[in-house]
Order: C-alpha cells, then structure tokens, then sequence
C-alpha cells in the first residue's frame, strides 16, 4: 500500500474521508470491437460520495458493470480494500460488501416489500441448508435478528406503511426506494447507485437526493453513483469523476470539475471531432 | 343412503387418491418451472430413473451389466446382495443429487440467457438420454419395486364404513401412504420455500436473475438446489408409481398425466399442483361413474385433457397461476 491510502481528507461540511477503499487502475472494457471504457483509473475513498458522471453512451454504466462484477474489463485492475481483485462474478463481489442498484430496477415484483428487502440479508445469513433443517431454532433466531436490522432500514427510508404490498404494485419512485433499502439491507461497504434519480420528478428527485445523503452520514456508507443530470450530482457528491467516449475528461471536485474546459465541451454540446 | 351415492363417494375418494399420485408427479414440474421458467419435459422419466435406480440398488444389480459383459466377455449381473430399502433409498437420493450437478454443469450452464424454447428442447433431449441411460444401466425388463409400503385393502376404512352406511369402501393402503407422503412433502417444500434463506434466494432467482445476482446469490448454486430437490420428489413419485404398476419404461408416460394437472392449478403454484391432481383425480373417476355409462365408457383415458382445454379457454394461468404462461 501506498502512502496515499492511509490518509484522507476533510470535507466542507466537516465529514472525515477515508483512506482509498476501491480503486480502479487502467481500466479497459471492450465489446467486440466497440470500446466502452478505455484507459480509465480512479479511486474511491472510505466514507466519501463519488459520483460518475457524462453524457447517455459515455460508458457510466458499463464502469460500474465492471465495479459489481457484471463485466470484466479486458485490461485494467480492479483493487478493493488494498487487496487486488480477482475476476469475479457479480454474486462473489455482492458477498465482498459491495451492494447496487439498478438503472431499470430489478426487483422481485412477485414478493413483498419486506421480503424484498430481506434478500438483502442473504450475504450476512450464515446457517446452512442443513443446519436450518436440523436446528429450525438457530435458524429462527437469525431471522428474527435479520428482521430487525430490516425494519430500522425499512423506517430509515419510511416505507414502513407499504412493507406487506407486493412490489409489482407500487410506483416507480416507491420501487426505486425499495432497491436501495434492498442494497442497505446488506451493511455494504461500497454502495453503488445506478442512475438514482433517473424518470423521477422533482420531488421524488430531493427525496431521494436526502435519503442518499442520510445513508451516508447515518451508516458512513460509502457511495459510488452514476447521473447523467449534472445539477443534483454537484450539490450530492465530494468528488465526480467525469467521462465521455468512454475516457476519463475530468476527476475532482465539483468545483474544479465545472471549471474543466473538457467537461463544458462535452456537457454544452460543442461539437465533437 | 342410495347405494349409487355410495359407489359414487367410493369412486371419488379413491380419485382423490389417484389424484394425490399425479399431482406428486406434478410438483416437480412446478419446482424447476417456478425457479428458473423452464418446462422440464424430463420430469417424467427423472421419475423412471429413479425408480430403476431404486431398484437395481435394492436388488444388488450390477449397472452397465449388459453393456461390461458384451465388452469384456464376462457375465456379470448381480452383487449378490440386497439392500435394505431405507439405505437403498439414501443411495438413490445421492444419485440424483450427482445427476442435478451434472445436469447444471453439462447442459444448463452452457444455455444461460437462451430462449425458454430452447431449455425446452434441451429438456426433450435430456429426457431421452436419461431413458437410455436407465436402459443400459438396468435393463428393459419390467421390475416389481418393493420398499415395504403397505398395499391391499385397508381393514379400517372398509370396517368403518361398513358399520356407517353398510358398504365397505375399498381404499388401498398404498394411495394412502401416498396421500400422507404428499402432504408432508408439500408442508415441508412450503415451509422451505417460505421461511428457509435458501428458500428465499431461490423465490429471488425465479423473479429476476440480475437481481438476484445483486444479493450474492449464486444461481449455479440455485439451479443444482432446485434440480436436486425435483429429483427426489421424482424419487417419490417413482416409488409410488414403481409400487403401483410395476417399474416399466412405460413410468415416463406418468409426466403426460401431469400437464393437465398443471394446466388446471398453474405453472407457478405448489398448492396448484396439489389442488390440481385432487380434482382432476376425483373428477375423472366421478366422470366415469356417471356419465361414462352414458357414452360407452373408458372417459378417464380424456377427461383430464379435456378438463384441461376448458381451463385454458376461460383462465389460461389456471387456478393459482400468478400470470399467464407466456412461456410454454
């Protein structure tokens, strides 16, 4: 490890960030021939909200693909926790603590609330098939402790009124709320955010701009979001890295982003060549 | 009481018990179905297979016999030993474990994200290598399959009626241990399927594969679950029907049974299934009874598709069903 990953800084608001918990190095994802990601390194440290942010097609969500273990690139590392990852499938990165939601919400519509948020929980559940066969007490007891980390989750977001409703009836910012208990549910590490606030109004929208910053403060979670509406990631995150084509134009803070010359091109349109 | 309404009340209740015997066969279809949308075409002669298997352990046959003695010029046949059934049954159930992790590894692990049509065929091609494979491994003969279940007449229900209404009802015993196996086997799946984590992930992997992935939910893991747990209600099935009619290639034939069961409760519903063969046993027996005269008998052959049809004209998802099967 390097020296930069024990120290850290400290924001405007007061909050401490970390050390470096995820860094990417180098990162090459191809399709075929198309490139989706070239060349791309960062970091993301404990504690900090950190946002990916450009364009539609600039390969925000093939990135964080790549972080969950949906993709894996064809050049580049992957480090977490000072440790460089393996290629892994998305069920193994779930179980090293980094939990996600998705851009078009996948949830289990046939289940209920509540259960859904449950699943969640799956990662942290030890007794073994056999075990909860044998010993149905054990495993009563560990669902019981589960239940109650769920429902504190479950007020935290307050949807306590619609934990029995089966998911497939409840509205688009009512799911989008529930994936992210589901990925909460999961104590994770590394929370990752696809496209949060996308299709929701302006309400829905600062609902859920407070909510992600409550996570943060309220559990330290560190968070990794993706948006391409350049106003809400600006007041939400502490550093943006931005991307375009599939390469990195600019990285830092959101004031030292807006000033970046690239990024303007890119954001106002001016015209590619 | 008429003595018509009698023979009717015979009739029906030993449809509910045939019934209990198509919706065992029904139940496996609805297992693999519900956690990963594939109609598995095998069920049937997983059903067979296991049978055969049962009963080679049991009889201390030699597997692949015909084939090792055509290669090598012996004549090998049998160990010489017979198996308790109880032991027999463990090994079988082992069997069909393996064969779900082989099933995982050689076929559905390459088919990922396929059509359903296509895990469809792969399941037509499955269930005619499994027939072959029982062929060569235990032999085409016909075999009485025997664990010890009670089969005759049960003395008690013949006495009890007989004192009720004057006519004794004749119940065999074995679709009564069938009856009290299927329930145990449904509660016990309910209750895993509810209340177990494994129970739970495998709910999250049917709804949404990409989800589930999310959670840390292994599917590979999933799918030998699944396939395992449909290969020993299989078993259960093959024992059954083994004990009934005999172990014969003909065993397969029992899946046929089951479409209209599933048809008439719903893909995607384990109570269904159960609800499904209830009717469609005591409906095709009361069918018989009292229209079958009319029209020159033999209706149980029909009944059940027929049923089956009405219920995809009027409510394709069936009784339970959760949505209409887009898939099949």
């Amino acid at each position: 490890m390097n020296a930069m990953n024990t120290d850290g800084y400290t924001t405007a608001d007061g909050r401490r960030i970390g050390p470096v918990l995820m860094e990417m190095k180098n990162i090459t994802l191809r399709f075929g021939g198309v490139r989706a990601i070239t060349d791309i390194s960062f970091d993301i440290r404990e504690g900090e909200i950190r946002a990916i942010i450009g364009p539609n097609g600039a390969g925000k969500s093939s990135m964080l693909n790549v972080i969950s273990g949906f993709y894996v690139p064809q050049e580049g590392e992957v480090w977490f926790r000072g440790e460089r990852r393996g290629p892994m499938r998305p069920y193994q990165v779930a179980r090293l603590g980094i939990a996600r939601t998705f851009q078009n919400i996948a949830l289990f519509d046939g289940m209920s609330v509540l259960d859904n948020i449950m699943t969640g929980r799956l990662t942290r559940m030890k007794a073994g098939l056999l075990s909860q066969a044998i010993w149905w007490g054990v495993a009563e007891k560990e669902e019981t402790a589960n239940r109650e980390k769920v429902e504190k989750i479950i007020d935290f977001l307050e949807i306590q009124n619609i934990r029995k409703t089966p998911v497939g009836r409840l509205p688009y910012g009512l799911k989008k709320r529930v994936e992210l208990a589901r990925a909460l549910a999961a104590e994770p590490m590394l929370l990752l955010l696809d496209e949060p606030m996308a299709g929701m109004n302006v309400e829905e929208k600062e609902d859920m701009c407070r909510f992600i910053l409550d996570v943060n403060d309220e559990f330290g979670t560190t968070i990794a979001l993706i948006e391409h509406d350049m106003g809400v990631v600006m007041d939400l995150s502490d550093r943006v890295v931005v991307m375009d084509y599939g390469k990195k134009i600019g990285d830092g803070t959101p004031d030292e982003v807006r000033a970046n010359p690239d990024v303007i091109n890119a954001y106002l349109g001016v015209a590619h060549d | 009481m008429s003595d018509q309404l009698l023979y009717a009340m015979e009739a029906g209740l030993n449809g509910l018990m045939a019934g209990v015997m198509y919706s065992l066969v029904a139940l496996g279809f609805v297992l693999i179905f519900k956690a990963s949308g594939i109609f598995n075409y095998s069920q049937g002669v997983l059903a067979l297979f296991a049978a055969l298997t049962l009963v080679g352990f049991q009889q201390g046959q030699v597997p692949f016999a015909h084939l090792i003695n055509t290669i090598f010029g012996t004549d090998l046949d049998n160990f010489g030993w017979t198996l308790p059934a109880v032991v027999a049954i463990v090994l079988t159930a082992a069997v069909m474990v393996l064969l779900a992790v082989l099933i995982e590894k050689l076929v559905l692990q390459h088919l990922v994200n396929q059509a359903p049509i296509i895990l469809f065929m792969a399941t037509i091609g499955l269930a005619y290598f499994l027939e072959g494979l029982g062929d060569i491994m235990w032999g085409a003969d016909i075999k009485t399959l025997d664990v010890g279940l009670p089969q005759g007449i049960n003395e008690t229900v013949e006495s009890v009626t007989d004192s009720l209404f004057g006519y004794g009802f004749f119940i065999d015993n074995l679709d009564i241990v069938a009856t009290v196996v299927a329930a145990l086997l449904v509660v016990s799946l309910t209750l895993f399927s509810q209340y177990s984590k494994q129970g739970r992930a495998l709910r999250a992997v049917a709804d949404d594969h990409q989800a589930a992935l999310s959670v840390g939910i292994s599917l590979r893991f999933i799918w030998v679950l699944v396939w395992s747990i449909a290969g020993f209600v299989a078993l259960v099935a093959g024992i059954m029907w083994g004990a009934k009619s005999g172990v014969q290639f003909s065993l397969s034939l029992i899946a046929l049974k089951a479409l209209p069961v599933l048809m008439l409760g719903g893909f995607t519903s384990i109570p269904g299934a159960i609800v499904g063969g209830l009717i469609i046993g005591m409906g095709e027996k009361l069918f018989e009874f009292y229209i079958g005269p009319m029209i020159g008998g033999a209706t149980e052959n029909w009944f059940a598709y027929v049923l089956a049809l009405l219920f995809l004209v009027f409510r394709p998802q069936g009784l339970f069903g959760e949505r209409i099967i887009e898939r099949v």
